[in-house]
This record gives C-alpha cells, sequence and structure tokens, in this order.
C-alpha cells in the first residue's frame, strides 16, 4: 500500500492497532480540508500491529486526546518534507472537553456551559473520573 | 477562597481542630454568641431539607449572624433557567457564606468556583454531604473518646448512601479501623469506594447481609435510610425499603458501649423502641451536627478574611 509522504503536518505512529478511528475522531480530523490518512493494521516489528495517521498540515493537534486514547503513541512533526520533531505522548492529568460525563445525576447533565472536566485518579488503572460527580470515563 | 465540597478537603488535623472548637463550643456557648455578628449565611436549598437545612440556620443564628436564602428550586432564579455559576455570583454580593444544597452531583463545586466567598457544600444528590460527616465524626468522639481502634458497621443502603461514603472515607485515615458493610445485595458498597478507599488505606472489611450476625464484633453501628428518591424504579424501592429494621430483639448480642448512629430522617429502619435505650446516638448526632457547622462556619469565615 502506497501512501505519499507529507511536506508539513504530522504523523501519529504506533497507535496500538484498532484505536486509530478513536483517534481519527476524537482529533475531529474529518473536518479537515487537507489529506488525511490513517492506515490500520500495519506490521510492526515492535508491536505486531498498528495503525498509522498521517495529516498534511500543521493543525493545531490536542496532545491530550492522543494521551488519553494510546498513551505510547509517538507523534513525529514534519517541515517541509523532513522529520523536525519525534514526540512520546503521556497520559495528561486533566482532560478538558475530551469527553462527556454520562452521568444522568451529575451537574454537567443540565448545565450545558460548563465544561466537561476528567482528572487522572489512578494512573496505573489509567481511571479518569469526572471531577463533579467522580464518575468513571 | 477556601470551601468544603468534600470531607477529605480537609486534613485529619484540619478536623480535629474543628472537633476540639465544637467542643468548646458545647462547654461555652457564651463565648460564642457574638463571633459572626454582621455576617450572612445564605442557604441556598435547591431540594426539600429540614434537618440540614435548619442545622445551618440554627448554627449562624447562635453566632450572632443572619441568615436568608431559599428552601426550594421553584422559589429561586433556577426556575427561570439562571445557571448556578450566575447564581454562585450573585449571592457573594449578598452574603458572607453559602451552605448549597442541590440534586446534581458537583453542583456546589460549580458554586464554589464562582463564588468569591465560601461555599459549603449541604449536599449534592448522592454524591457528598461533608457536614453530615462532621456531625458523625463528632458523635463517634464524644461517644467513643477518638477515632483510633473502632469497629464500624455500616447497615441498609450502602450504595447510594452519600453519608456512608463520606463516613468511610473520613475514618479510613485513622488507625485500628476495621470495618463492616451489612446491605442487600442490590445495595452493596460500590466496588470503587471498596477499592479506592478502603483497600487503598489497607483497612480490613468484611460483608454480610445478617445484621444479626455481624452486631456483637460492633462498636458503632450506622443504620442508614433506603432513599425513594435515589430509585429510578418505584418497584425497585418498595421491594427494598425494609430490608433491615433495627428493633431491641437485633441488639440482643450487642455490646453494652455500642453506639447506634443514623443521619436521619429514619422511616421505619430502627424501631423508635430503640430511641429509649442508652445506646441510640442519633439525636445527638442531629445536635452534633448543629456544633460542628459552627465551628465549620467561623473557620471558613476566618480563612477567608485573612
Amino acid at each position: 500500500m502506497n501512501i505519499d509522504s507529507i511536506n508539513n503536518g504530522f504523523v501519529i505512529d504506533h497507535i496500538t492497532a484498532g484505536r486509530g478511528m478513536r483517534l481519527f475522531e476524537l482529533l475531529g480530523l474529518d473536518k479537515l480540508e487537507c489529506s488525511v490518512a490513517i492506515i490500520k493494521n500495519v506490521s510492526s516489528a515492535k508491536m505486531g500491529k498498528k495503525d498509522i495517521i498521517k495529516i498534511d498540515e500543521s493543525i493545531s493537534l490536542n496532545f491530550d486526546v492522543i494521551g488519553y486514547v494510546d498513551p505510547g503513541v509517538t507523534v513525529n512533526v514534519i517541515k517541509d518534507g523532513c522529520l523536525t520533531e519525534k514526540m512520546s505522548i503521556r497520559k495528561p492529568q486533566t482532560l478538558v472537553n475530551v469527553i462527556k460525563c454520562k452521568n444522568p445525576r451529575c451537574i454537567t447533565s443540565v448545565e450545558q456551559e460548563l465544561d466537561h472536566i476528567f482528572k487522572l485518579t489512578d494512573s496505573e488503572k489509567e481511571i479518569y473520573r469526572c471531577i463533579y460527580c467522580e464518575t468513571k470515563a | 477562597m477556601r470551601s468544603l465540597i468534600d470531607i477529605l478537603d480537609f486534613s485529619v488535623e484540619e478536623l480535629d481542630s474543628l472537633i476540639s472548637v465544637a467542643n468548646d463550643i458545647i462547654a461555652n456557648p457564651q463565648k460564642y454568641s457574638e463571633k459572626c455578628k454582621g455576617k450572612k449565611l445564605a442557604t441556598l436549598f435547591f431540594e426539600p431539607s429540614t434537618r440540614t437545612r435548619l442545622s445551618f440556620e440554627a448554627a449562624m443564628l447562635e453566632l450572632g449572624g443572619s441568615v436568608l436564602g431559599f428552601s426550594e428550586a421553584a422559589s429561586s432564579s433556577a426556575a427561570k433557567g439562571e445557571s448556578i455559576a450566575d447564581t454562585a455570583k450573585t449571592v457573594s454580593c449578598y452574603a458572607d457564606i453559602i451552605a448549597m444544597r442541590h440534586p446534581k452531583e458537583g453542583a456546589p463545586l460549580v458554586a464554589a468556583n464562582n463564588a468569591s466567598i465560601p461555599v459549603i457544600n449541604a449536599g449534592d444528590g448522592g454524591h457528598n454531604h461533608p457536614t453530615q460527616t462532621l456531625a458523625d465524626l463528632l458523635t463517634i468522639y464524644r461517644e467513643k473518646g477518638g477515632f483510633n481502634n473502632l469497629t464500624i458497621g455500616f447497615c441498609g443502603d450502602l450504595k447510594f448512601g452519600r453519608t456512608v461514603h463520606s463516613l468511610i472515607a473520613a475514618m479510613a485515615r485513622y488507625t485500628g479501623i476495621k470495618i463492616v458493610l451489612i446491605s442487600p445485595e442490590e445495595l452493596k458498597l460500590p466496588s470503587y469506594v471498596k477499592k479506592d478507599i478502603l483497600e487503598k488505606n489497607g483497612i480490613p472489611y468484611s460483608q454480610t447481609t445478617s445484621l444479626e450476625e455481624a452486631m456483637p464484633q460492633l462498636d458503632i453501628l450506622y443504620m442508614t435510610r433506603v432513599q425513594r428518591e435515589r430509585f429510578f424504579n418505584e418497584e425497585d424501592y418498595l421491594r427494598l425499603k425494609d430490608s433491615y429494621i433495627l428493633d431491641t430483639r437485633k441488639l440482643v448480642n450487642a455490646k453494652k458501649d455500642l453506639c447506634i448512629m443514623h443521619p436521619l430522617p429514619r422511616v421505619n429502619e430502627i424501631s423508635v423502641e430503640i430511641d429509649k435505650d442508652s445506646r441510640a446516638c442519633y439525636f445527638k448526632q442531629v445536635l452534633n451536627g448543629k456544633y460542628m457547622r459552627m465551628a465549620l462556619i467561623l473557620k471558613l469565615l476566618q480563612e477567608a478574611a485573612e
């Protein structure tokens, strides 16, 4: 499978196989006008299989979203066709408006203008809880 | 601005200090009768409550302050669609401290994030009720002389019972605590409370469906009401509401110095014949609640002035 290399933008690499689409959705990549490639189940010596996303534009990436969906990924920054930076993404401590609280008793269910904020309460088990009602994400 | 949203907002030392102030208020009420002169407490109660609201109001009045507010959402601007944030900002212009009850979980935190005065969570849905925990702690302290080396049984609705979750969280910070969880299968303590509080703090606990079986080992028995408003389904409520009723027969094997507690209101889970038993402490809890709220109002107003 041939996918063109990009000139300016990002290559999100080492995505756990199967999580690429979720990342694509949460990053809102469907709304972009530029070329975006999502490659699923690529063979990887290290991971067996992985997903890759290529974005051919220097957009403002929400690294918290990436860290939440798949903290092991690598984000490669491409400028003028060259790799200029390689970033390892970790789990963020706080998520703001990345996911919504599903608890119908939470104040966020009735006050529409409130930010949906989650805090990482257990980094080992990767558990996020709503700051208002403490419901698990 | 310091507020009280969750009982864990306060350190063990701060709780000890509140208990010590409350004990001093009990011993010397006159000394505190004008401590809040000229100060106003706003009681913003978006759902009905007799005990908690009156307790806050009595607390402020006994400190020489005054109170204003509303006792149901229908008589507030919330009925017109005003946000919690706007209500908090508005009330900050009129009062010196807020006590808020709201049916939605997290509403007092939203108020605290927007108010310019201290906010006290007076109960947010099934989530937190820290001032009830303050009342519980003072009761345990006065009845047992301290908090260490106690076996505490929690009985009834341990799933939705916010007072249970808060008291477990508070007690988990002391040493030698053992917890016995007594409930029907449907109302067991949520696993996150067991994992995040009990197991994390190395607190030994056991679970049983039998109140009689658990009774002999208990120093404290904390009864709870199976609350209608916490159920989505009326049938489930009717099926479970009478699961655990405490009567003299069940107390036969209890310790002589058992302390029976209940956050009230009770429906029928403690038989009225128990009220005469010297081990019944639930009405003392009500009184202790007022003293702890007095100590809390004093602390938060003092810190706001600094």
